[in-house]
């Protein structure tokens, strides 16, 4: 069945179909359309789940950790401020191994307020053991909603689904909604191997001393790793079934290319507009889609990223005192790629609090980096007003030599 | 009271074992031994930071019976009502899911989501065991102090400034079905409670007073003593409240003086005879106010 739905709605319907159990949540701007829609299923019989309207995020995610121990499959959604509410729970979630699948409507931090598209909500998050995959379509968020709860209770671990608020949240777009009898076949009811069980007592989350805690975290850090390969496999299966498939890493024209983008969320359609464009001019220009980023899929990035000459990586987020967030990752892992394979990363930051990013924008970010004889030791900030008020092309890096118009040196 | 008599209240069945890893002279161990005997092995307990944390004992060692689920300071009341919606979902309506919380963990950090639980009078047991301090953490001071006690964050130069916060009156007035006060010096009162608790649908809360030898600063095995002290004092009354309206007493409170309660415990040391003095205004003034309550 095909319908036009906004991103949000796409979560709800994937969370309908997925048959959760439990959902627990707080209302947060761009979010709350999931929890809206979900309480109508709620109310309505269409979805059989117990809905707990939490006073806060943070016992959203709490409630979250208790259904999931007592075997129930759960779920929740919340943005910005609402996630960094979790975060102590996100640690908590994944270290007890809970499969809670969540949405995170990447926006912004205050202050000031500001509820337009930027990653570093969820990036922020990266080292609390949650898996990590950012959507492009409204029907890559249904998809991807659906096979985190399958992913999720194969390796016990909480996924978080990422996409960008209002260009995919509020936005609507034809989407294909799977039959129930489908997704049944592809995701039955949970099988919680351990549970909170009278029949069976268990006491969970114990104090843990030395001798037993770093076991437990490496056990983590292998489960990551299963999740790396168990989501190749879930999404084999799910085109099998369905016929669409996006890859934890995808590569767009980068055969030949000798100038990639490295793009995650919405900005990748822009960026593919821009390719498609470049490449009709004949240009050697390509991308590389990030959808997923914890675990980190650092081989798959080697392979696709290896022999190219240039990577401009396109972050709308933010580490201060840094820089972009998925520029400093990918530098790490292609670190160790030999020197004549090894591609120069140029960083760029742009887009912040909801910023547009234009294809304008990118085409600046190619010209900068085709003009560039080697990165910047600081990434580059795009779309920075001048400081006339006017848009300035790139700005204010600290050893920029170059010379294009409106490049700060 | 004889003994006979609380023989036959108490159920034979032990849900916590020996080996525990409480101080001697536990309030908070003998509460938890009790509650567990009238609860029976369909229980499922959530217990947020607090000295239980470590009396459950270490992994893989457990001290109860029943499934336990470790969590989050601030996090009891909400964690719980997931488990009770996960039991649900199963058809499972009459496992008992109890909140074993702190002082801290009830009337500080995780007030919020207990207000939030029992707004939605949620189907759970949220137990508050109080020791009137954080003692997991070697004895500072909540907002369970008493006044003019010392902590080592309230020292004697500046004992507590603030009286106890009411927490009763708190989780009355969000009109839940069921909420009590109890300490093990009275086993018969506190098993009834339980009984009751476990019966009622919906939000039920047990404040239960816990002496703590090492935090109150007093013997061993004087804990008990204490525990009658205060309730026979009026500093600690034993209280039923139904719906949030209707207060209760559930036994005679004399008015004993404050001042042999007081001068048992080290925490009160340094304070002189005008203060011990004030603490008993205090006590009588909360009194007549809580008077008020249980007649209407």
């Amino acid at each position: 069945m095909k319908k036009v739905i906004v991103g949000n709605h796409a979560v709800s319907w994937g969370v309908q179909l997925a048959r959760t159990e439990v959902i627990s949540a707080y209302p947060i701007t761009p979010q709350t359309q999931v929890v809206e829609q979900l309480s109508e299923m709620c109310a309505s019989g269409e979805l059989n789940a117990r809905f707990i309207k939490v006073e806060s995020e943070h016992s959203a995610m709490a409630a979250c950790m208790g259904a999931s121990a007592a075997g129930a499959r759960a779920f929740t959604a919340t943005s910005s401020q609402g996630l960094a509410l979790m975060h102590e729970l996100l640690h908590w979630a994944a270290g007890a191994r809970h499969p809670i699948v969540m949405a995170d409507i990447n926006r912004s931090l205050g202050p000031g307020w500001n509820i337009w598209t930027e990653q570093t909500d969820s990036l922020a998050q990266r080292d609390t053991g949650w898996v990590q995959l950012y959507c492009e379509t409204n029907q890559e968020v249904l998809d991807t909603t659906i096979m985190s709860f399958r992913l999720a209770e194969q390796v016990n671990l909480p996924v978080m689904l990422v996409l960008d608020a209002f260009y995919l949240s509020h936005t609507a777009e034809p989407v294909d909604i799977p039959d129930r009898e489908l997704v049944d076949a592809f995701l039955p009811k949970r099988q919680a191997r351990l549970k909170l069980d009278t029949a069976e007592p268990h006491s969970f989350n114990a104090l843990v001393p030395p001798a037993s805690y770093m076991e437990m975290r490496h056990a983590l850090q292998e489960a990551m790793r299963e999740a790396r390969t168990a989501f190749d496999e879930v999404e084999e299966e799910w085109e099998q079934r369905f016929g669409r498939r996006y890859g934890a890493v995808e590569a767009y024209h980068t055969d030949d290319a000798d100038l990639v983008l490295v793009t995650s969320g919405t900005v990748t359609s822009t960026a593919r507009h821009v390719i498609d464009q470049r490449r009709a001019a004949g240009e050697r220009v390509g991308l590389v889609k990030i959808k997923m980023f914890r675990p980190f899929p650092t081989e798959t990035l080697r392979a696709a990223l290896a022999g190219i000459a240039r990577v401009a990586v396109l972050d709308r987020n933010l580490s201060p005192g840094r820089g972009g967030i998925f520029a400093e990752e990918l530098r790490a892992a292609l670190y160790d790629v030999p020197a004549e394979d090894r591609p120069q990363v140029y960083g760029y930051v742009l887009g912040l609090g909801g910023r547009d990013i234009r294809p304008d924008t990118i085409d600046t970010v190619i010209e900068r980096t085709r003009a560039a004889a080697a990165p910047d030791r600081e990434d580059l900030w795009v779309g920075l007003l001048g400081d006339d008020g006017a848009p300035a092309t790139t700005g204010r890096a600290q050893t920029s030599a170059d010379s294009l118009p409106g490049v700060e040196a | 009271m004889s003994q006979i008599m609380i023989k036959d209240a108490l159920q034979q069945r032990e849900l916590m074992t020996s080996g525990h890893l409480a101080c001697p002279g536990c309030g908070g161990a003998l509460a938890m031994r009790m509650v567990l005997k009238e609860l029976g092995e369909r229980t499922i307990v959530t217990m947020p930071a607090c000295c239980w944390s470590v009396i459950a004992g270490p992994y893989p060692t457990a001290s109860v019976q029943v499934p336990v689920y470790h969590t989050a300071f601030e996090t009891g009341a909400a964690v719980a009502s997931g488990i009770r919606a996960a039991l649900d979902m199963r058809g499972d309506t009459d496992t008992t899911v109890m909140v074993w919380a702190g002082d801290g963990g009830t009337f500080d950090i995780g007030l919020q989501a207990l207000s939030g639980a029992a707004e939605r009078n949620e189907n759970i047991l949220y137990v508050c065991y109080d020791n009137e301090a954080y003692m997991n953490t070697g004895i500072q001071r909540s907002s369970a102090t008493p006044w003019g006690a010392w902590t080592t964050t309230t020292p004697v130069a500046q004992p507590q400034a603030n009286p106890k916060k009411d927490i009763m009156a708190i989780m009355a007035a969000h009109r839940i079905p069921y909420a009590a006060t109890a300490t093990p010096a009275y086993p018969t009162d506190l098993v009834a409670k339980v009984r009751r608790a476990k019966s009622v649908r919906g939000t039920r809360f047990l404040h239960i007073l816990a002496p703590c030898p090492p935090g109150w600063k007093y013997a061993d095995e004087r804990s008990m003593e204490l525990a009658r002290l205060a309730v026979r004092a009026r500093i600690f009354p034993m209280l039923e409240v139904e719906d949030g309206q209707h207060w209760r007493f559930t036994m005679d409170h004399p008015g004993d003086p404050v001042e042999p309660y007081v001068r048992a415990q080290g925490r009160f040391r340094h304070l002189d005879d005008a203060q011990i003095a004030l603490v008993q205004e205090r006590v009588d003034a909360r009194w007549t106010e809580l008077l008020g309550r249980v007649m209407n």
